[in-house]
């Protein structure tokens, strides 16, 4: 691939870099990366996967803008309050890079439609506000063997882990079922420093580019935990489960859950 | 006896359960994952499970929330 002389420019502090170089900077102009919401933890992504020269980013979210937001989804600002949120995401993304071009997916993820959305992608991205998500994100992603970095944040802190199916754990080796339903506190609920979204973003954001560029060292097996207040970070080995449901030896979730349908249904 | 808790050193008494550390540290079960040295308990064998001296743990919160 030739680059234009504004690529050349944009580009050279990565194209500098031994480990990424011309050749590093094609593969990230070739990426597919697909983003699970555009809230939070997809603003910081996004907005640094853009600035990279990701090629192509999807954007799965069918909510709107709200006030409440703008505390830390700085993919969006005050002028765009009522506008889809992917709609808005796209809107900064490609403003920032004309390299890029953002997809659009107006819909809430289900058993349905969530394999067919991130068939073309190479890479996806969970930064998503609920565990009946979480979890489908995470085994549509085993299924499928797409790479999937996945984060989570909690008022001060935040989690991170790189799954790349067959080669390394998965959600479910570690957390196996989905807690019961209102055991676990939202962010709505229980409120979010917005910066600490900002920090597990853009960490989210460095596994990405480090899958793509394929180097260093991902988080396989591992889960990092990041507290705000002792601005500490711990590392926590994660072994692959060999009884896991999805991605051990006799895997027995071999469709799609819907879990807010079934949680409630057992209600 | 003493174990390693979330990379840090704690004492608890001996013939402690998993169940009976999360009991103590009054977390509950149902919110988190819990590792005996690097191997993922399961929540069914909880209350069966012995922690001896010298055991690490990592009690690991779930945590679902993005903020979108």
């Amino acid at each position: 691939m030739d680059f234009t002389e504004d690529q050349i420019l944009r580009y050279s502090r990565h194209i500098l870099l031994p480990e990424v170089g011309g050749e590093g900077q094609e593969k990230i102009l070739n990426a597919r990366v697909v983003l699970v919401g555009a809230g939070g933890l997809g603003s910081p992504v996004g907005y640094y996967l853009a600035a990279a020269g990701v090629g192509t980013i999807g954007v799965i979210d069918n909510d709107r803008v709200e006030i409440s937001n703008l505390q830390r989804q700085i993919a969006h600002n005050t002028s765009r309050l009522g506008v889809l949120k992917a709609d808005s995401a796209k809107e900064t993304f490609e403003t920032l890079n004309h390299d890029v071009k953002v997809v659009t997916h107006i819909e809430r993820l289900t058993s349905a439609n969530i394999k067919n959305i991130i068939k073309d992608y190479d890479i996806v991205v969970d930064g998503s506000d609920n565990f009946p998500t979480r979890y489908l994100v995470n085994d549509a992603c085993v299924m499928l063997k797409k790479t999937l970095i996945s984060a989570a944040v909690f008022r001060f802190e935040g989690q991170l882990m790189s799954i790349f199916p067959g080669e390394g754990p998965c959600y479910r080796c570690l957390f196996e079922v989905p807690p019961p339903p209102g055991m676990v506190p939202s962010c709505q609920e229980a409120g979010i420093l917005g910066v600490v979204t900002g920090v597990i973003g853009t960490l989210q954001a460095t596994e990405v580019i480090k899958a793509i560029l394929g180097i260093g060292h991902p988080l396989k097996g591992k889960l990092l935990l990041w507290n705000a207040l002792d601005m500490s970070f711990r590392t926590v080995k994660v072994p692959r489960n060999k009884e896991c449901p999805v991605c051990g030896e006799h895997p027995t979730i071999t469709e799609l859950i819907d879990y807010e349908q079934f949680c409630s249904m057992s209600h | 006896m003493n174990i390693t808790l979330n990379g840090e050193i704690k004492t608890v008494h001996d013939n402690i359960t998993v169940l009976g550390l999360l009991e103590l540290l009054q977390i509950q079960h149902q919110r988190v994952a819990v590792e005996l040295n690097e191997s993922i308990v399961k929540k069914d064998n909880y209350g069966s499970t012995a922690i001896k001296n010298g055991d690490i743990l990592e009690v690991v919160s779930f945590m679902g929330g993005g903020t979108v």
